[in-house]
């Protein structure tokens, strides 16, 4: 625990969770959230910012009170400070938008069980320091954030044929229902998947060939 | 059907609206721990008495909360109520039976931060439901699962023999596997609709 006490801030704190350790698309973490509430860009940005505010304002405090909390009672120590923010952004979204907040349903105080913000709590926030913590739940919320857009980006324009509310094909249009619906969600994730495992194997494939490839040039050279 | 006749009630959290499959909840352990078709089915069973157990509790709970008007402290009383009934759990299967309680290891103790069980005690309050009514609720949502999470764990032993692209690695599959599935599930909507 001490070891980390030290190290200063680092950009990669924040790009680590933007990409590279996404939550959803490499950590499979926080899985219901992103499905359930992403049939329109709308509903998924709400969500996308309600758990960025839990996951920061929970990881400041449980890092800013790491000396306080004693190891055997952390876990529940933890949930009870997540609930207080979640119930705090309960009443908050009832207060901006009553229409959103029907809309998430009761997704909106199951944020109190996504297993990123407690993992994120009890893997970084309690062994590092305020700062470090703030910045790297940043880039998890907002990694959080990408990857619910980009669900339900795919789901709204195939499903409804809209963008944000605007329609973008024409009339001829046929929209796929299904995508709105529950199957749509795995899915579509399925796809992001597919499509992210296959980018990453071709640039593995390809960087052993160029491995290959120079130390075929260089083999005549010696001798 | 009667909206609010139990059986609908039961059969709406079992089929209609199946918790993983229609609802989305709990899929933690739906995508975690359905590579083996004995562990999901221990898994499953544990998960459905927690269920129940925090749905009864729930009940009583919200009763004092909101004859005192106090219901701001809901989520907070509520996921103290699942932590110590998964502990109970825990030390339940310690005395009685060792095997099991090995072989579930790590993933009982993160039945609390599973959303299926928070779920069902959210929406009974949401619903509003009676006592007997959250009963078959409760029950109806521990069975859903373990239907969806046996279904899962029999695709994926299946699958184990068969040969498959590279890409398809992790979750990838099983997430398709359960978009299909999911899609034959929308069939029960026929024997009553959404709620």
């Amino acid at each position: 625990m001490k070891q980390n006490e030290q190290v200063p801030i680092s950009l990669q704190d924040f790009t680590a969770g933007l990409w590279k350790e996404n939550p959803v698309f490499v950590m499979m973490l926080g899985l219901c959230p992103v499905l359930a509430v992403t049939n329109t860009v709308e509903n998924a940005l709400g969500m996308g910012i309600a758990t960025l505010f839990v996951l920061v304002c929970s990881n400041a405090l449980v890092s800013a009170l790491r000396h306080f909390i004693p190891k055997q009672v952390r876990i529940t120590t933890y949930i009870v400070i997540i609930a207080t923010f979640v119930t705090l952004v309960d009443y908050i979204i009832q207060a901006i938008s009553l229409d959103l907040y029907n809309k998430l349903g009761a997704f909106i105080q199951l944020i109190v069980v996504n297993c990123l913000i407690l993992g994120r709590a009890e893997a970084f926030a309690s062994k590092n320091s305020f700062g470090r913590s703030v910045v790297s739940a940043t880039g998890m919320g907002l990694g959080f954030t990408l990857a619910l857009i980009m669900l339900g980006g795919v789901r709204e324009l195939l499903g409804a044929g809209q963008l944000l509310g605007y329609p973008v094909f024409s009339d001829q249009f046929e929209p796929w229902v299904v995508m709105i619906l529950p199957p749509g969600g795995f899915i579509v994730l399925g796809c992001w998947l597919l499509l992210i495992n296959y980018v990453k194997q071709r640039r593995s494939t390809s960087a052993i060939k160029q491995e290959l490839a120079a130390s075929h040039c260089t083999v005549p050279q010696r001798h | 059907m009667n909206p609010e006749s139990l059986s609908f009630i039961f059969l709406s959290a079992f089929l209609i609206n199946n918790f993983v499959l229609a609802m989305f909840l709990g899929l933690c352990p739906f995508v975690g721990v359905s590579a083996k078709r004995d562990t999901a089915f221990n898994m499953s069973l544990a998960t459905a008495f927690v269920m129940f157990i925090s749905s009864l509790c729930a009940y009583g709970i919200n009763w004092i909360l909101t004859s005192y008007q106090l219901e701001f402290l809901r989520l907070i009383s509520y996921i103290a109520i699942i932590a110590s009934a998964v502990q109970l759990v825990e030390m339940v299967l310690k005395k009685f039976s060792p095997t099991l309680f090995r072989a579930l290891g790590i993933f009982l103790p993160l039945i609390t931060t599973n959303c299926a069980i928070l779920g069902v005690a959210l929406f009974q309050t949401a619903r509003q439901y009676d006592f007997f009514q959250s009963i078959a609720f409760s029950l109806g949502a521990g069975a859903g699962f373990a239907l969806a999470i046996m279904l899962m764990a029999g695709l994926r032993e299946k699958l184990e023999l068969s040969k498959l692209p590279n890409i398809t690695q992790a979750a990838a599959l099983s997430m398709m596997l359960a978009g299909i599935l999911s899609m034959t599930f929308m069939g029960f909507a026929g024997l009553g609709g959404q709620i």
